[in-house]
């Protein structure tokens, strides 16, 4: 923390959760936490505060993705809780929730406090652990969810294996309700999947790949909607992929069952088209599917099905990648792309920018219940400044995530996170020509 | 001959990828290796001092061995590797094995995998080692491919408006779709026939006819090509079908059904190896329709010639007639 008063200056603030969209001034005070948000303020500066001069840029709370993988512990050779935290603060989020399948699987208190614990001492971002469902993920039996709650854990979910006990699935609805927190599923019925590595279609036929037909989503998806009605508890449809599935949603919101969806940038910008000649950086589950998919995806991001934009990021390094397609590792990075795919579809006119900084901020927020993707006094500054003159050519060597697995190499997305702000420390900064993180980033920024 | 009929590329990866000009000359050179099969001599010194590997990491006899026999009759070195004796059972990566080969510098990697696109990654990785593709997965076995077109064509005498109907599991048959790929670029009709549940979907967005009912299929057809049920390679659980007899009653293919739905001249083919009375009663493998064992001869001819092409050996001579 810097100690000392800050004041991001003259930028269009953007924040959905209050409605602001205009030029003001975020005030931010000693102790890291947005003080007040409004024009004119930069004349309570003396020299004392910190300046950041926003001018010309966009002001917005700090991103935030309730879906990410970051490998540690365990796994540590594709990711760890730091070179994500880098990862996600180079793309501007200052809040990731990950999922609970490393080694050991965060099925227990103790490993909730080793992630967080981790996670502090890095300091760049805030990591919110998503407690198992069950043992193991073994979809046997319930995990202790209290014991991780209690260390910090925001949601349950048995994230890369779907729950195909329909019975645990119930219980875990209705346990699930004394904390409040919902359930995020990985709907795929396995049955239904068969093996399969791909989308069911014309290419899986093509390539001589098992394909994975849409039902083995849309069947789960069903199932968990009625679940959720005949609970009360409430689930979230993790990476959505399917028409079926966001019709699903569509309908049973409007029943009022307690039911919220997550997309992932990939599954909005890609079709199975792009695993071309078994392109692993295109694998991933659920599977990239069809044009109509895609559009429906796109489609519920736009009314409202779909809350979130969530990324999925899922790190894995050539040695589980560059190997026949069916033996790839499913997933791909996205924290740091993320916000310039979504930014595509406000220059596509999907919708407006609003609404991508609500896809981003508010809405994940709003559906896990957290305090954050926020400007309102009193919440921690988390603070993302965007230039929206700049431009993003994603290279993967220059990626801060340990794994560079990413279809979107040599894409040229919108524009560009300028700067990152968590608690009010600049954690990440655009230094005219590469991205700092980081004791870096303050430096970059401070002449 | 104009120049984009011959054959340029360093590997043979599948039909899906060839023109139509360079599968007829690939036809068209194997017809001219055939007639050597059936000398004396069988041995040319056209591959002398080249090397083969096969890199077989899935079981096969006859497309192991015809490789080998073509290899040797143009008188190139061959090296064998299978998947139980190689360090791919140890662990190695198939990437990780194919360089350690290539190092040691062969001509031609000849490549069985079972997994989808294996012998194209093998084409990327190893720029300097040229990749013929004995069967990739479900994918494609393009050397059976060109010996079945070659083995129609011979019938034939040639492919426009001509019907060819592939019967059985063509999901998990990469045999199908290198048949599909290729009769369809020389100008074949293609039917496939099965039950729904070994029919890929997407066939008919690539120009195939899609059948559930032998008798529809074959009528009028040229060719029938039943396919191999390969109980190895189907997953278990799929749930494709009750029972080998009740397959067999739907889709395999006796003497009755030939008489009576089939044209007199109906040529019958299958890429082997056989299960008698499954796809095939014993009287149609070993009647008159059946041109079983024309298409394994033709097998050599057609392996000699993708390994002569690839080499460039036609560049070669083209450009010494030439000069």
């Amino acid at each position: 923390m810097s100690g000392r008063p800050t004041i991001v200056a003259g930028g269009r603030v953007l924040d959905p959760d209050s409605g602001h969209d205009g030029i003001a001034d975020v005030v931010i005070d000693r102790q890291g936490r947005i003080k007040e948000v409004a024009p004119g303020l930069l004349s309570q500066a003396d020299d004392k505060w910190q300046v950041i001069d926003a001018t010309g840029k966009w002001v917005m709370p700090g991103l935030v993705d309730i879906h990410v993988h970051l490998r540690e512990p365990g796994h540590e050779y594709k990711e760890t809780i730091e070179t994500g935290s880098r990862s996600a603060v180079a793309g501007g989020f200052t809040t990731i929730a990950c999922m609970a399948n490393t080694i050991p699987v965060n099925d227990t208190g103790a490993v909730t406090r080793f992630m967080v614990d981790r996670a502090k001492r890095c300091g760049l971002a805030r990591v919110l652990p998503i407690a198992a469902l069950s043992k193991g993920l073994r979809g046997e039996s319930l995990a202790e969810i209290s014991d991780m709650v209690d260390e910090g854990a925001v949601a349950i979910s048995d994230d890369g294996m779907p729950v195909m006990d329909a019975h645990l699935m119930r219980r875990g609805l209705e346990y699930s309700k004394i904390f409040g927190i919902p359930i995020s599923v990985h709907e795929e019925d396995s049955c239904l999947a068969h093996g399969g590595c791909m989308n069911e279609g014309a290419t899986s036929t093509r390539l001589g790949l098992p394909g994975i037909p849409n039902a083995a989503e849309d069947v789960m998806v069903a199932r968990d909607i009625l679940l959720a009605e005949l609970t009360g508890g409430h689930v979230h449809i993790a990476h959505i992929s399917t028409a079926g599935a966001v019709r699903l949603v569509r309908e049973a919101q409007a029943r009022g069952v307690p039911v919220t969806a997550e997309a992932a940038p990939h599954h909005f910008v890609l079709t199975e088209e792009a695993v071309g000649d078994y392109d692993t950086d295109a694998k991933m589950a659920p599977p990239l599917r069809a044009l109509a998919d895609r559009d429906a995806v796109l489609a519920g991001l736009a009314d409202g099905t779909i809350c979130a934009i969530a990324t999925d990021h899922a790190p894995h390094p050539a040695q589980d990648k560059h190997v026949e397609f069916e033996l790839a590792a499913n997933g791909i990075v996205g924290l740091e792309t993320a916000w310039g795919l979504t930014m595509q579809q406000v220059e596509a006119g999907t919708f407006d920018l609003m609404a991508a900084v609500r896809l981003l901020t508010s809405g994940p927020s709003t559906c896990f219940g957290l305090d954050t993707g926020t400007l309102r006094a009193g919440r921690t500054a988390d603070v993302t400044i965007i230039d929206p003159e700049g431009t993003q050519t994603v290279v993967a060597s220059q990626l801060f995530s340990k794994s560079w697995n990413t279809p979107f190499k040599g894409w040229t997305l919108p524009t560009r996170v300028h700067r990152t702000l968590f608690g009010g420390k600049t954690v990440y900064a655009w230094d005219g020509e590469r991205g700092q993180v980081g004791a870096a980033a303050a430096r970059a920024q401070r002449g | 001959m104009s120049g984009d009929e011959y054959f340029r590329r360093k590997d043979l990866l599948g039909l899906r990828f060839l023109s139509t000009g360079e599968i007829t000359h690939i036809l068209d050179v194997a017809e001219q290796f055939r007639g050597l099969n059936l000398r004396t001599i069988k041995k040319v010194p056209t591959l002398r001092g080249k090397s083969v590997v096969h890199l077989f990491l899935e079981p096969s006899t006859r497309t192991r061995t015809s490789f080998d026999i073509a290899a040797k009759r143009l008188s190139a070195d061959t090296f064998s590797i299978s998947g139980s004796g190689s360090s791919t059972s140890k662990g190695e990566t198939l990437v990780d094995t194919a360089k350690n080969l290539a190092a040691m510098h062969p001509d031609i990697i000849v490549v069985r995998h079972r997994r989808a696109g294996g012998a194209l990654m093998l084409s990327k990785e190893l720029p300097d080692t040229c990749i013929i593709n004995a069967g990739d997965g479900a994918c494609e076995h393009p050397t059976q491919g060109l010996l079945d077109l070659l083995t129609v064509r011979r019938a034939l005498g040639g492919f426009r408006g001509r019907v060819v109907t592939i019967v059985g599991d063509i999901t998990h048959s990469r045999v199908a779709r290198s048949n599909i790929w290729g009769l369809l670029k020389v100008g074949a009709r293609v039917r496939v026939c099965g039950p729904p549940t070994l029919i890929p979907p997407g066939l008919v967005e690539h120009g195939v006819e899609v059948h559930h009912d032998l008798k529809e299929a074959i009528d009028g057809a040229d060719v029938v090509m039943a396919l191999r049920i390969q109980q190895e390679r189907i997953p278990r659980g799929g749930h494709f079908f009750p029972t080998l007899r009740e397959y067999s009653r739907l889709y395999g293919l006796n003497r009755d059904k030939l008489k009576n739905w089939a044209r007199k001249d109906v040529v019958i083919m299958h890429p082997g190896p056989v299960n008698r009375g499954v796809e095939l009663e014993p009287e149609v493998i070993d009647g008159e329709w059946s041109v079983i064992l024309d298409q394994v001869e033709n097998g050599v001819a057609v392996r000699m010639a993708c390994m002569y092409l690839v080499l460039g050996g036609e560049r070669a001579a083209a450009q010494e007639g030439r000069g």
